[in-house]
Order: structure tokens, then sequence, then C-alpha cells
């Protein structure tokens, strides 16, 4: 079915905002925006992350998400702080605040990176990354890479590569396949190139 | 497209119809509505006065305006900038300057809202007046008041506002005697003595005494190896006291002769009544301390307008959680350090949570809806030493029958015991990305 994905963006985003400023109907509960209002002190105001080791989830797919949540929720990844938080919330909850970042304008803030690494980075993504992460990495079906924060960038690939986290199909072949191509570089490299990437704001959200 | 957008997708496409028509609905009625109350005047702007720039303040003002940007907002603050408490134990590590704890209210401007420097002196209920120092008057519809807390002076006898402001700081407040702290330390002896006094329940951030002692061992460690630092506890138990003694043991040696920290509860006599400031010696109940450089935290209340405004019961505000607002005076909502919103601990964390209940159920008030179902969140970091970060986490829900903010069972606690070095260390750059997005959605 691809309808969702023909709707002109404008009026896609439109329905997404009509729908997370309409009170949650039906069963008693927080609204999606009352939960997802309390990520922000880690997350930033509307998801749109300030600190480096935090990831930004505005403007998130929200099925990536759930995702995300329920695998913390599940502890399949790294126990920090979000498996912790995480267990607070059933499986509608974490669609509610999932469909609330959706709708939100994902915000980039420049950071510093070094811009030969990014260019051997861009092509090495674009070789190995872009089948999954779409458009340079920027938000969609997969995890949101464009913009992104290097240390939490840093974070996530360690938990890949030690196991903490399970490999999403395919991507374990990809990575190994880049470190092929570049060696100790490829991962500094894919990591500074998505850092590069801070003109993504002017863009409308895409999450399919 | 999956399963789960198809279905999304359906309720979206549903929800918008619906949105259309209920939006039409609800306009139609709301102009009936207004038209039928004549003290009512359409499109009467409605004024939220909100007391204190800190945590809860700051965030109830922008997420006023962001919710609803008819509303006139004015914040009225003392200072001229905001200086966080928090993270204001690594000033004394000399890890941060005090001014990188420094924020000035222009973005909050840039939301709208009307930043007033002034002291609030008076708040009236019933002609829903706010006065300040200075004489101005400010009518509002809601009033929000986030003071922080107060102290007890008094308590321990021979220690007063005028002694912490000179020799014996508390260093509660961020600001000129966190720097004052941080120069005695830096001018004390080596092999000197740290003395911190901590205050019995409840208090401004449980975990803040202990991570003030882990960040002075931390400077202590580079520069004065020989020096002990004293804890003496009004308290036999305090927060996230497991992990902060697997630190101080893995770091300092806690537990050993040689511990740099040493921590004294109550019960061990740690609880001091009397201070002598001139020898800076403490008087337990079993015996004496002596100190090179002493640090009071008092005993505390909510802060001094809430006294005034007559908002409390005994040391702090009672509020119906479901929206903050005064269980004494309608229309006034106490949020932050000075409401007493137990279970959620005295935390920017908590005060920035609670401020966006509170802006949401003022709107709702306004437009004649019943307030939203709350939900809250607490999460607190401590560094305990270089690259050894914990933390605390909560999400809570409002049990309606009791009034309390109950944890949601299975959910929340601490960091786990014994983590690796990387999950330590990444608590700690999750301590300062934390700080930057807390200051970020308050303020900015
Ligand atoms: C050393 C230390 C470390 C901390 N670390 C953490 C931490 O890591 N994490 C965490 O979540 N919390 C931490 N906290 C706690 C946190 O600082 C407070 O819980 C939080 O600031 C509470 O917000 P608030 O709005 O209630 O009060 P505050 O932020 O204290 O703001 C109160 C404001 O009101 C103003 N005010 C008072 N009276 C009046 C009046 N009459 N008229 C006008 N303005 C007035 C004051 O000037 C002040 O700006 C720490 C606190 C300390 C002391």
């Amino acid at each position: 079915m691809k309808n969702y994905k023909n709707t002109p963006k404008h009026l896609r985003n439109l329905l997404l905002a009509a729908l997370v400023a309409l009170p949650a109907t039906g069963a008693a509960g927080p609204s999606g925006q009352a939960m997802a209002f309390t990520c922000a002190g880690c997350h930033g105001t509307d998801g749109s992350s300030v600190g480096p080791s935090m990831p930004a989830i505005a403007g998130m797919d929200p099925e990536v998400f759930v995702d995300a949540m329920t695998a913390y929720r599940e502890d399949k990844r790294n126990p920090s702080i979000m498996n912790r938080i995480a267990k607070a919330y059933s499986d509608e909850q974490l669609k509610d605040m999932g469909w609330f970042f959706a709708s939100q304008r994902l915000q980039v803030f420049p950071q510093d990176y070094d811009a030969a690494l990014a260019e051997q980075g861009a092509q090495l993504h674009d070789e190995y990354c872009e089948k999954c992460h779409e458009n340079g990495g920027r938000p969609g079906d997969a995890g949101t890479l464009a913009g992104q924060w290097m240390p939490y960038l840093h974070f996530t690939m360690e938990d890949f590569i030690d196991g903490k986290r399970k490999w999403p199909r395919k991507m374990k072949r990809k990575v190994d396949a880049a470190i092929d191509e570049a060696g100790d570089e490829a991962i500094p490299a894919l990591l500074n190139y998505y850092a590069s990437q801070s003109d993504i704001d002017a863009e409308e959200p895409n999450h399919d | 497209m999956t399963e789960m957008k198809r279905r999304t997708f359906l309720g979206i496409a549903g929800g918008a119809t619906a949105t259309l028509s209920t939006l039409g609905g609800t306009l139609g009625g709301t102009i009936a509505g207004t038209l039928g109350f004549p003290s009512l005047v359409l499109g009467a702007v409605r004024r939220v006065v909100v007391v204190g720039g800190g945590v809860g303040g700051c965030t109830a003002a922008k997420y006023l305006r962001k919710l609803d940007p008819s509303l006139n907002v004015t914040l009225i603050e003392p200072e001229a900038d905001y200086t966080s408490c928090f993270m204001s134990n690594e000033v004394l590590s000399g890890e941060r300057t005090l001014q990188s704890l420094t924020f000035g209210y222009d973005g909050l401007r840039g939301y709208g809202v009307d930043v007033v420097q002034d002291w609030v002196v008076g708040i009236d209920p019933d002609t829903r007046q706010v006065t300040t120092k200075s004489g101005n008057r400010f009518d509002y519809d809601a009033c929000v008041v986030s003071p922080g807390v107060g102290f007890k002076w008094g308590a321990i006898a021979g220690y007063n506002e005028e002694i912490a402001n000179e020799s014996i700081p508390h260093a509660w407040f961020a600001g000129p005697q966190t720097q004052l702290l941080r120069n005695q330390l830096t001018s004390m002896p080596e092999g000197g003595h740290v003395i911190i006094v901590a205050p019995p329940n409840p208090f401004k951030c449980p975990p803040g005494p202990y991570e003030r002692a882990s960040q002075i061992a931390m400077y202590c460690q580079h520069h004065k190896p020989k020096a002990k630092i004293t804890i003496l506890d009004a308290k036999d138990a305090f927060s996230k006291q497991g992990l902060y003694i697997e630190g101080w043991t893995k770091l300092y040696g806690y537990g050993t002769d040689n511990s740099m920290i040493q921590w004294i509860s109550a019960a061990a006599g740690g609880a001091v009544e009397e201070l002598d400031p001139q020898t800076r010696t403490l008087i337990g109940l079993v015996e004496e301390f002596q100190g090179d450089v002493v640090n009071i935290i008092p005993p505390q209340k909510a802060g001094e307008i809430a006294f005034a405004a007559d908002l409390v019961d005994g040391d702090w505000c009672p509020v119906d959680k479901l929206t903050f607002e005064s269980s004494r005076h309608p229309g006034i909502y106490v949020l932050g350090d000075a409401s007493s919103a137990s279970k959620m601990p005295k935390s920017a964390y908590a005060a920035n949570s609670q401020a966006k209940v509170a802006a949401a159920a003022i709107i709702a008030r306004f437009q004649d809806k019943e307030p939203g179902d709350p939900t809250f969140v607490n999460t607190c970091y401590s560094v305990v030493g270089e690259d050894f970060g914990i933390s605390v986490a909560a999400v809570y829900s409002l049990d309606s029958d009791t009034n309390t903010i109950e944890p949601i069972p299975g959910s929340g606690g601490v960091s786990p015991a014994n983590a690796s070095p990387e999950i330590r260390k990444r608590e700690v750059s999750y301590a300062h990305s934390w700080f930057k997005n807390v200051i970020n959605d308050m303020m900015e």
C-alpha cells in the first residue's frame, strides 16, 4: 500500500499534527503529547536534542520509535537508562508517543567534524548504508543518522560491534564490508559524515 | 507498508475527518458558550503570572506560550540570569565554572514571555493580583508559583545567613557561595578536613550532598591527596546510597582506614545541633567535629513567598496533583521544590515535568475542559568521580484516590550495581547531555 507514501508531504504532516493535537479518545491515560513532553529533559524540546550523547528523536519514523522502545523495555539494548524508563509504557502508549515525535520537525545543530573523514564517509555511506538509511540517513524507515550527535552515534556503533545490541538484518554484513574497504577509518568516517549534515532542518520530515 | 503503518494510517485518515468536524463543533460550541456568559468577553486575553524564573517557572512560561500563543505570560524573577544549582557541584571539583551554569532569559522572551526583573512580595487570591517589591501590581487569571526552597535558619544554633555568606557557605543556591566554597577548598592546606552537613528529608536534590562530597574528593585526589571529607548526616540512609558507596570504594578507598570520604549517619552521631563559627566546630550529640572547610546545608522549607501568600501547610505547599493547583487557593499553581509532590523528589527534572502538567491544565481550565491525565518523569545523574556516573530514573502516574504521584510498578530504578566501566563513563556523558537538554527545554 503506497497511498500513505503518495500523500503530499504537507498534507500528511497536517494530518499528523491534527492527530497529535487531538486529546486521546477512548481509553483514559495521558495523551501522546503529554508523555512525549516528559522526554524533553533528555531529548530536547519536542525531541530535537542539544545534548551530544542523546539522540534526536524528532521526525523519527513511529515504527522505529516503537521498535527501539520495545527493545529497551525487553532489555535487548545496552541497559543504561532507557530500559528503566521504557518499562513504564504500554504498546499503545509507545505508539501514541511515536506519532507525536514523528510529527515534530527535526532541528539539527552544527557540530565539529573532520571534513576529510566526512567526505570518505559519504562515499562509504552511498555504497553500504544508503539502501536502508535513505537520503543520507535522514529520518526514514531506519533510524535517523543524518545530523545526529557524533558521541551518540559512536555509542550506538560501539553497542552493535560489542554485541550489546542486535544487528538489524543485513547491517552487520554491510558494516563489515565497509570496514574491509576502509579499515579502522570506516566507522569514524561514517560518523563524521552523518555529523556533518547540519543543513537538514530545512527539510520536511520524511518518515516512510 | 507494514501492518502497523497501514492500521495507523487508516486511523489518521479517519481521525482527520473527525478532527475537522470536531473542530467545527468545538468552535461553534465555544462561541455559543461564550455568548451565553456575558462576563466572558470573546477574545479576552488570559493572563498568567509566573513567580520565579527557575526550572519550574521557566518551563511553565515556555510551555504556556508554546501550547497557547494567545496567552499573556509574565515571568517575575529578581535575578537578571538563571544560575543552575544542577551541575554546580562540578564547580567545586574545578570541572566547570559558574559562568557555564548561567543563562539569560532572552530565549523565553523569544517565546513571547514578558520577563520582569523584580521580587514578588504578595499574591492576593481574591483580587487575583501579584504585588512586587518595587510596588508594581500584575493581574492574573492563573498564577504559577515556583520559588524553590528557603532555609530553616535557627535549626542549627550559631548558623545564620550572614555566616553563610561570609565564612561557612551552604552553597545550596548556585552563585557567590559556590565560588566561596570553591575558593576555600583551593586554599585549604594539604591534609585538611572538609565537613559537609547534610540536611534531613525532604530537601532540594536528595543525592546532592553526596555528589558534592564526591566532587570535592575528585578535586582533592588530584590536588590534596591527604585531605579528608566527612559527611555529617541528619539521616540514616540517603539517595542512591549503594551506588555512591560502590563508587567511593572504587575511587576513594571508602571502608578502609585510608578512606578519603567518611559518612556518619544520624544514628552514629552525625546529626549536629550547634556550630561554633569561630573555630568551625560542629557539636553533635556524641562528639564534636572540627573542619578546615565547613559546608552546612540547612534543613529546608518552601521559599518565602509561599508563606507570605498563605500557600503552605507546614513547610511545603499542598497541591492537587492532577493540575498542581494549590489546595489552599484556587487559581494559584505551585510547582517544583516548593510543592509537596510526593513521591517525586525535589529535582530539576521533577520541576520541569510538573510545569508541563500545570501548563496544560491551566490551558484546559481556560478552555472549560477537563485537564488530561498527568504523567511525570524524573531522572537524576550524579558524577561520583572521573568516568564514573550513576543515575536514578522513574516514570510516575497519578493515583487520584490518594492524590499521590506513584512510580509505575516495574519501571525506573537506579543504575545497575557493578556495571561495566563503559556504562559508568557513558552515564557521565549522559549527565552532561541531560544538563544541556533540560536547560534547553526550560528556557531556550
Ligand atoms: C548542588 C545541587 C545539585 C543539584 N543537582 C541536580 C541534578 O543533578 N538533577 C536535578 O534534577 N536536580 C538537581 N538539583 C535540584 C534542582 O536545582 C531543583 O530541584 C530545581 O532547581 C527546582 O526548581 P524550582 O523551579 O522549584 O526552583 P529554582 O530552580 O530554585 O527556582 C526558583 C526561582 O524563584 C526565584 N524566586 C524565589 N522567590 C521569589 C519571589 N518572591 N519573587 C520572584 N522570584 C522568586 C528564585 O530567584 C529562583 O530563580 C540540584 C540542586 C543542588 C542544590
